[in-house]
């Protein structure tokens, strides 16, 4: 053991809400005698519970994608557009910079969210010292670019509210966008109860 | 290291010991959950998903796959998923997937068919349809038989299965606004719908089925007539201008209508299928029956501009058929262009008189034949002439009256066809008239009136220039001596010129005189006898003394 001491070796455990540091008692249930919240030295069951919430994720995006997003009705025209459909139709109707912005919203962002956590937590797990910097980054891109996959969900309540012209023109919400909705919430849970100081445990102090 | 740690640990506060909380295991129940909510939606579609058929049509018009939907009652039982031809390229097969609800339409006996967009009655839906696309529309029959290929009509069916009520044939020249669908009203209640039409083998007319619902086919009776209710139908004829139309609906859409003719007739309803006559209006279809037509040709020697193929030709007013035909002829006799009118009559609808003719020529021994009767009614002056019916537009229109002045013709009774002598229109006789003033204003000379006229002005000019240069300055001079004249004669009667003052007195001097006179009469009048006797005394001569000279008057006599 080399460096700088940590908590744990200190004995010690901060509290996460506000922030005051006890000592180690090693009991489960420890509580902050300040704030009342619970304390513990990395995240409770941090790996199986992000496991569970990334795998919940993933299986609501599959009907997200699967299912309609949005029904469109213009002059009795009736379109029903999944996600990869509507982007399809963006880039022939003309605004392909649309599709991009689109197309990186609800499909890019969400499969690199399964990509980076399924990574984060695989490492982490594994105690790997790889690439521990450019970890934590990843994991505060993932952090930061959660809520942006909510764009979708955003554009369809906007939609639904602003375009509703009768026979003319309207715009109806369909269940993909719940399940799409769902994704995006569960990933961004899922990103949060994973602790970032796992990624660090593995470490040697050497750096 | 222990150093380190001692010394922040003490003083450091004891964490609180609480109750377990809940196991952390717990938070599988979210991606189970969600497992649930997939597995559900997966076994929703699995359960919701029918059978899948494969339509074929001539053509994919209007058929687009993930779009197109099958309709049953206008209630959507599948969807187009794919279209594609097939292998032969005759035709093109439309994959569509039947909800599962719609499994009994994957039986044999249901008809498929792609029915195109095109105006309603609904309005909007009508619209809609128009604008959303076709839609394939389903017909289910009664078998259980399981299949999952079938062959599209090409037109709907002509009555969806099951339905109540009969269907009718109408045979029409042509199709006009009609569609399928389009309504068949009676009294302006839709009571059906034209289910088919088809163009006649011969190619001559189109004959449309109509399918009327129960309990309202009972009032197609075996003597009912149909007419096509469709449109807006403006005309301007030689009999002025008509327009008819139905409800808006029916102008937008099209539509038949029916009715019995009015008065006795039979009313016992129609069989099933049993076929009628369209006709183009509800006139001609009420219309009593016209009976044989018959052709006949009138030669008129006058130009016919405004007479039109169709226009009316009267019998002393009543309707009695139409132009068919307006051809132009050369007479080598007389090198003039007659016009050769054919036209068709129906002498049946003079009604009455008809019979009556018919019967007086039968018996006569004559035959019945037109020809016989024409050849006795031209004796008598009949002609015929074309008239001015719209002076508005010219239309012209054929009226035969008999026309006691005219001239005697040969009528050829046996001709083919009968050719009914003509006589000259009213108007036509006033053209002759105004041709003839014409002529007659050319004969005059206007080129010598116009010469001589202007001589005369000419010699006009200068007879006045001579009096404005000669006489008029003789004339100035002799007003102004007369103004010399006159101002001496002013000056003459001027009140202070001598003439007047020497005027005045003498006039004194005459009323002095008359004043005597007067007194020397008065005198003589109250002494007469002054004459013989000479005067009396001065006293008795004061005549005109103040009042108090009455007594001494008084006590004089």
């Amino acid at each position: 053991m080399s460096g700088l001491p940590r908590a744990s070796d200190l004995g010690l455990v901060g509290c996460h809400v506000c922030g005051m540091v006890c000592r180690d008692v090693e009991a489960p249930d420890a509580a902050c005698p300040r704030c009342g919240s619970s304390l513990h030295k990395r995240k409770t069951a941090s790996y199986s519970r992000t496991w569970a919430l990334l795998i919940a994720a993933f299986i609501f995006y599959i009907p997200a994608n699967v299912l309609p997003i949005m029904r469109t009705v213009s002059v009795g025209d009736v379109d029903d557009n999944t996600i990869l459909s509507g982007i399809i139709e963006l880039w022939v109707k003309g605004s392909p910079d649309l599709a991009v912005i689109v197309f990186t919203a609800s499909i890019v962002v969400p499969v690199l969210k399964f990509f980076a956590l399924s990574l984060l937590l695989i490492s982490a797990q594994r105690g790997s010292r790889w690439a521990q910097r450019q970890r934590s980054k990843l994991y505060r891109l993932v952090e930061f670019i959660g809520y942006w996959s909510m764009l979708d969900v955003f554009v369809v309540a906007l939609l639904t509210a602003l375009v509703q012209f009768g026979f003319f023109s309207q715009v109806e919400p369909l269940p993909g966008v719940v399940y799409f909705g769902l994704t995006v919430v569960i990933t961004m849970l899922a990103s949060m109860t994973f602790d970032p100081r796992l990624i660090w445990d593995g470490r040697d102090f050497d750096d | 290291m222990t150093d380190d740690k001692k010394p922040i640990t003490d003083d450091l506060p004891e964490p609180v010991v609480r109750r377990p909380r809940v196991n952390a295991s717990i938070v599988w129940l979210v991606p189970i959950i969600a497992a649930l909510v997939g597995l559900s939606l997966v076994i929703h579609a699995w359960i919701e998903a029918g059978p899948t058929v494969s339509i074929s049509f001539l053509s994919a018009e209007g058929l687009d796959p993930g779009k197109t939907v099958v309709k049953y009652k206008n209630v959507t039982i599948g969807r187009v998923t794919a279209v594609r031809l097939s292998e032969d390229r005759s035709r093109v097969i439309a994959k569509v997937a039947l909800e599962k609800s719609a499994q009994g339409f994957a039986t044999a006996d249901t008809r498929f068919w792609v029915v195109r967009p095109r105006i309603g009655l609904g309005g909007v839906s009508g619209i809609d349809t128009l604008l959303s696309g076709a839609f394939i529309g389903a017909d289910v029959g009664e078998s259980s038989e399981p299949k999952s290929e079938f062959t599209g009509l090409e037109n709907p069916p002509p009555v969806t299965h099951g339905a109540p009520g009969k269907t009718f044939d109408l045979h029409s020249d042509d199709l006009g606004s009609l569609d399928i669908g389009s309504p068949v009203y009676y009294r302006r209640i839709q009571v059906g719908r034209v289910s088919t039409y088809h163009l006649d083998k011969d190619g001559k007319g189109v004959t449309l089925q109509i399918f009327v619902d129960a309990p309202n086919d009972q009032f197609v009776t075996t003597s009912s007539r149909f007419w096509n209710a469709s449109g807006v139908d403006v005309s301007l004829g030689a009999d002025g201008l008509k327009v008819n139309t139905q409800s808006l609906a029916t102008v937008l859409a099209g539509g038949v209508a029916f009715q019995d003719p009015p008065g006795p007739h039979d009313a016992t309803p129609a069989q099933e299928d049993a076929a009628y006559r369209l006709f183009n209006d509800r006139a001609t279809a009420m219309a009593p029956p016209d009976g044989e037509p018959k052709y006949i040709r009138m030669r008129f020697e006058q130009s016919l501009r405004g007479l039109a193929v169709d226009a009316p030709v009267e019998f002393l007013g009543v309707p009695f058929g139409r132009v068919v035909s307006i051809n132009l002829d050369f007479d080598e006799k007389t090198q003039t262009f007659p016009t050769i009118v054919g036209a068709v009559v129906y002498p049946a609808r003079l009604g009455k008189a008809h019979d009556k003719l018919v019967a007086l020529a039968r018996e006569r021994g004559d035959d019945e034949q037109m020809s016989q009767m024409m050849g006795r009614l031209v004796e008598h002056g009949l002609r015929a002439q074309a008239r001015t019916g719209n002076l508005l537009t010219g239309q012209l229109y054929i009226a035969m009256d008999f026309l006691p002045k005219a001239p005697k013709v040969a009528f050829d009774g046996t001709a083919k066809p009968l050719e009914i002598p003509t006589a000259p229109g009213d108007l036509d006789k006033i053209q002759q008239q105004i041709a003839d003033i014409v002529g007659k204003l050319q004969k005059v000379p206007f080129d010598s009136i116009g010469k001589n006229l202007d001589q005369s002005l000419g010699e006009l000019n200068r007879t006045l220039k001579q009096v404005n240069g000669n006489v008029l300055p003789e004339v100035t001079n002799t007003l102004k001596g007369a103004q010399q004249t006159l101002g001496t004669a002013n000056s003459a009667f001027a009140p202070d010129a001598p003439l007047q003052q020497n005027l005045g007195g003498s006039l004194q001097e005459l009323q002095r005189a008359a004043r005597s006179l007067r007194v020397l009469t008065d005198y003589l009048g109250d002494h007469p006898d002054a004459l013989l006797r000479g005067r009396r005394a001065d006293d008795k001569l004061q005549p005109a003394p103040p009042p108090p000279a009455a007594p001494t008057q008084g006590s004089k006599p």
